[in-house]
């Protein structure tokens, strides 16, 4: 009996740590970011809507935020619009857009058309901000609370299930995310 | 006509068709350019070094490498700077943390596992021979 102990745990240990791995083997091609739980990165940038201004991270202290990194030739972007317009009606959390290495024209071109879900768009044309955030491939969604810290990310088009699954019951209560 | 444009790119230093033709004043740190960007992923293809990528995102990593490097910043500074980003997907070559530590650490476990069921077996084997009275010849026939 006594020398079944020894194979049985050391199986019992091999199962579970498979099972583990299992469980927790992401999706290939999904990288968890290390920004997960740390602090937003910093960003002062031209504003899409007027070039003269400036976007920057300190405006956005205290408050929760969408930050949706985007590009007028990615077409998981035009894939994901419509959700992007619903979560702004939605009204429960702002959108802030980031246009990396887009053309200024072309991608205010495309809001004009597709209709503008972003309460302010910022225009990433060396990529410099993108890859403070991590950003491998547009579009990804980042959700920012108050503290400004990052709570979710997500890669790909932006679906109504992520939405109402992933992102939803992160957010607060009630703060609406205007607050 | 063809012959010679075929000819003019026969002759041609390599630099024309690299992909990346980025050459630093000091030649210590154009090695240490070169060698750091053949360590690094590009995270969009995923199995190709920052080096060997033609997309945009990896040309921009190769210039924050550029840039970090004139900066004077260390090997280990542009690797950190990177997996701060990117995580430590990035690095081909794995680093030891906390997380991976036990993964690092198993070849030696089972050495020393393997080693003590080894010592004990003999131990055990040396201990049957003095009561063993058969001589060993006479085993085999």
């Amino acid at each position: 009996m006594n020398r079944f102990v020894l194979p049985l745990a050391i199986f019992v240990l091999l199962a579970l740590v498979l099972a583990i791995g299992i469980r927790h083997s992401p999706d290939k091609g999904i990288i968890t970011s290390p920004l997960l739980g740390k602090a937003a990165p910093q960003f002062s940038l031209p504003n899409l809507a007027d070039p003269t201004h400036t976007v920057s991270s300190a405006s956005l202290k205290g408050r929760w935020y969408l930050f949706n990194v985007w590009g007028t030739w990615c077409g998981g972007c035009r894939e994901e619009h419509e959700t992007l317009l619903e979560v702004n009606r939605a009204g429960v959390v702002p959108l802030i857009g980031l246009d990396w290495k887009d053309d200024d024209t072309r991608a205010r071109e495309w809001l004009a058309q597709l209709g503008n879900p972003y309460e302010v768009v910022a225009i990433d044309r060396s990529g410099r901000t993108a890859i403070d955030w991590g950003v491998y491939g547009a579009p990804e969604t980042f959700l920012v609370n108050a503290d400004g810290i990052v709570v979710y990310k997500h890669v790909g088009a932006l679906t109504r299930e992520t939405w109402t699954r992933e992102i939803l019951p992160r957010l607060p209560a009630a703060t609406g995310g205007s607050s | 006509m063809r012959r010679s444009v075929l000819l003019l790119l026969m002759l041609a230093p390599p630099a024309l068709w690299a992909l990346d033709t980025t050459v630093l004043p000091d030649p210590a740190l154009q090695a240490r350019y070169v060698a750091l960007t053949h360590e690094l992923r590009c995270m969009q293809c995923q199995n190709e070094s920052i080096a060997d990528s033609p997309v945009e995102l990896a040309a921009d990593l190769r210039r924050e490498v550029r840039e970090l490097l004139i900066a004077g910043k260390s090997d280990d500074d542009v690797r950190n700077w990177m997996a701060a980003r990117y995580g430590d997907f990035i690095l081909f070559r794995p680093r030891v943390s906390w997380r991976n530590a036990w993964l690092w650490g198993a070849p030696g476990a089972l050495l020393l596992i393997g080693a003590f069921v080894a010592w004990r077996i003999v131990r055990d084997r040396t201990r049957l021979l003095p009561g063993d009275t058969d001589p060993v010849d006479e085993d085999v026939a």
